[in-house]
């Protein structure tokens, strides 16, 4: 099968694309950065998503599914680009896939999608709404990429749409935002909270997208892997210093001291869980995780030990 | 935050038989954490078994495994009925069961309550909460009067103020059993003279009980927990709700007349054993 991911210069991605030549599929990339280290085989494009050069390669290469991976997640970037890429790009991906003949997309979005708040339930289901835009306005365009992509399943018959919310993702390669969260000798935390983190190894990250390619599943789905765990679990599992900061010293701290200037409503996100019902995605495709969470921490602590001061 | 306080001995041996899917940190993935439950249980070992020396009548009504929702009067204060329960369940089942509190939702918004609470199972009092721990077949505390019940004076406390329909409704949908249970002294234990709604929100709670010696500090007085036989409700939770309340309302007069039954046996008058009719 021909497999076309957009945004697959990134750590996940070079993880993806080895899978799926593994196991026999022509893999085609494209990537505004230059994809470092591509696996041999890899069909590589180096072109913006939104351009004409990336309808090009849906013209030429016409593959058979789309893994569409191409958004910009970190709060760091909060630009107009950002908002352009996330919501530009994907349309551009669904409408290249409707016009090129595609068979299948996936959508690979996250399950902070659902916000974190002092009155949210743990274990989302899909049907939820979005709740945490109030507080944390900047997410506004992953959401509405989302809901974008969501909007396929009726917007475009001709192909199956997938549209999966996956956990953080923990493994050697540091990829995702809980790594990076998780990066340093000491992990900043509100004191007198202990939210529950919901993540999985990025090998079963890979997993359910292999999965997900093989069987199709028509709609939107979480996807999680083993239970979740406190944050003060993981900090201390994954070998770092908790220093539990108070809410009101913490927020003036943003910026300072080394800390990333980040939006207030970011720091919900490490008051309240996000957690998620992957029982849908389970059901639909049999996926099945294959590390669990003390494995997953494991192999964080392994590939990135506590820096030394 | 990590605890390095005590852990009893009886307690660490209980919280063994515990059949709650721990992982092997001993965390669930509720966040229910060993870590936690220990210490916290020690604490309110002393004050089941000292302190308000509780009395705790009819526990055989209560099953040792599968969905059940305890549903009781609101009785003091401060969540003591909530917390003796808890106990009650822990210390009296065999094996013990974690009764898991429906919370208020400002509880998850305070500092060190809101970890405290969620580690020792009990999450926001909301109905996707109740609903996944009846599903993964747990037991759930419910007091259907909410915060007007914890607001009672001290002369209004053995009356049961309105009772909101949620918990019946769910436990239809859920087929659920109701154990019904009445929680007496509280009132006593926590005299309320005034609710202090401004006081209250400073510190971002509803109100802040006041007593003669004006903190909500208990008096160490006698408490009794009396549970009743399992109700059972036929339906779906998508009934009218006329046919709702009519459940509440049974359930609610049964815990008017646990109440009776429990005033009189205090009062040393002699009582039949049962209140089914």
């Amino acid at each position: 099968m021909r497999v076309l991911v957009p945004g697959i210069a990134g750590r996940l991605g070079k993880l993806l694309a080895t899978r799926l030549l593994e196991k026999g599929h022509d893999v085609i990339g494209i990537d505004r950065r230059p994809f470092r280290e591509a696996p041999a085989g890899v069909s590589m494009f180096e072109v913006d998503i939104r351009k004409r050069g990336a309808e090009d390669v849906f013209r030429k290469v016409r593959p058979h599914a789309v893994i569409h991976m191409a958004t910009v997640t970190h709060l760091i970037m909060q630009s107009e680009d950002r908002y352009r890429i996330n919501l530009g790009g994907t349309r551009a991906v669904f409408e290249h896939s409707s016009t090129y003949g595609v068979e299948h997309v996936t959508f690979v979005g996250r399950h902070t999608y659902y916000g974190a708040a002092a009155d949210s339930p743990l274990f989302h289901n899909e049907d939820e709404p979005p709740m945490g835009l109030a507080s944390f306005p900047e997410l506004a365009d992953l959401v509405a990429a989302d809901l974008y992509a969501g909007s396929a399943l009726w917007r475009y018959p001709s192909f199956v749409t997938s549209v999966l919310r996956m956990v953080y993702t923990l493994g050697p390669t540091g990829h995702g935002t809980l790594a990076t969260f998780l990066r340093g000798r000491r992990v900043p935390t509100l004191l007198g909270f202990d939210p529950l983190f919901h993540f999985m190894h990025e090998h079963d990250v890979v997993n359910a997208l292999v999965t997900t390619l093989d069987q199709r599943p028509r709609g939107v789905f979480n996807v999680a892997g083993p239970q979740p765990v406190p944050l003060s679990m993981v900090i201390r599992e994954t070998g770092r210093t908790n220093v539990p900061i108070p809410g009101f010293v913490f927020s003036n701290m943003l910026g300072r001291f080394g800390l990333p200037k980040l939006p207030a409503g970011a720091l919900a996100h490490i008051k309240y869980p996000v957690t998620v019902d992957g029982g849908a995605f389970r059901k639909a495709t049999g996926f099945a995780h294959t590390i669990d969470e003390m494995g997953a921490m494991r192999a964080y602590r392994k590939a990135f030990p506590r820096p030394s001061s | 935050m990590r605890f390095s306080l005590p852990v009893d001995t009886e307690v660490r041996e209980r919280l063994e038989r515990l059949e709650i899917p721990f992982n092997t940190y001993g965390v669930d993935p509720y966040g229910v954490s060993k870590a936690y439950l220990g210490p916290v249980l020690t604490a309110l070992k002393f004050f089941f078994k000292h302190y308000f020396s509780v009395d705790s009548y009819g526990i055989e009504h209560v099953s040792p495994r599968g969905r059940v929702m305890l549903v009781g009067n609101h009785s003091g204060g401060v969540a003591v009925d909530g917390a003796m329960v808890h106990a009650s369940q822990f210390f009296e089942m065999n094996p013990p069961r974690l009764a898991q509190g429906m919370a208020e939702k400002f509880l998850n918004k305070i500092p060190f309550a809101s970890p405290v609470a969620n580690r020792c199972g009990h999450l926001t009092g909301l109905p996707e909460h109740a609903e996944r721990l009846l599903a993964d077949e747990r037991m759930i505390i419910v007091f259907p009067e909410g915060a007007r019940g914890t607001a009672k004076l001290y002369r209004d406390r053995y009356s049961l103020v309105h009772f909101g329909s949620g918990f019946a409704r769910l436990a239809m949908k859920m087929k659920t059993p109701i154990v019904p249970f009445a929680f007496l002294g509280g009132g006593e234990a926590i005299p309320t003279i005034s609710n202090a709604v401004s006081v209250g929100k400073m510190f971002g709670v509803p109100y802040v009980p006041v007593t003669p010696w004006l903190v909500a500090l208990p008096l160490p007085v006698k408490l009794e927990i009396h549970y009743s036989e399992p109700m059972f409700f036929e339906g779906t939770g998508a009934e009218d709700d006329d046919v709702v309340s009519a459940n509440v309302e049974k359930v609610k007069q049964r815990i008017a007349a646990l109440i009776d039954l429990g005033r009189k046996r205090r009062t040393g008058e002699h009582v039949v054993a049962s209140v089914v009719p």
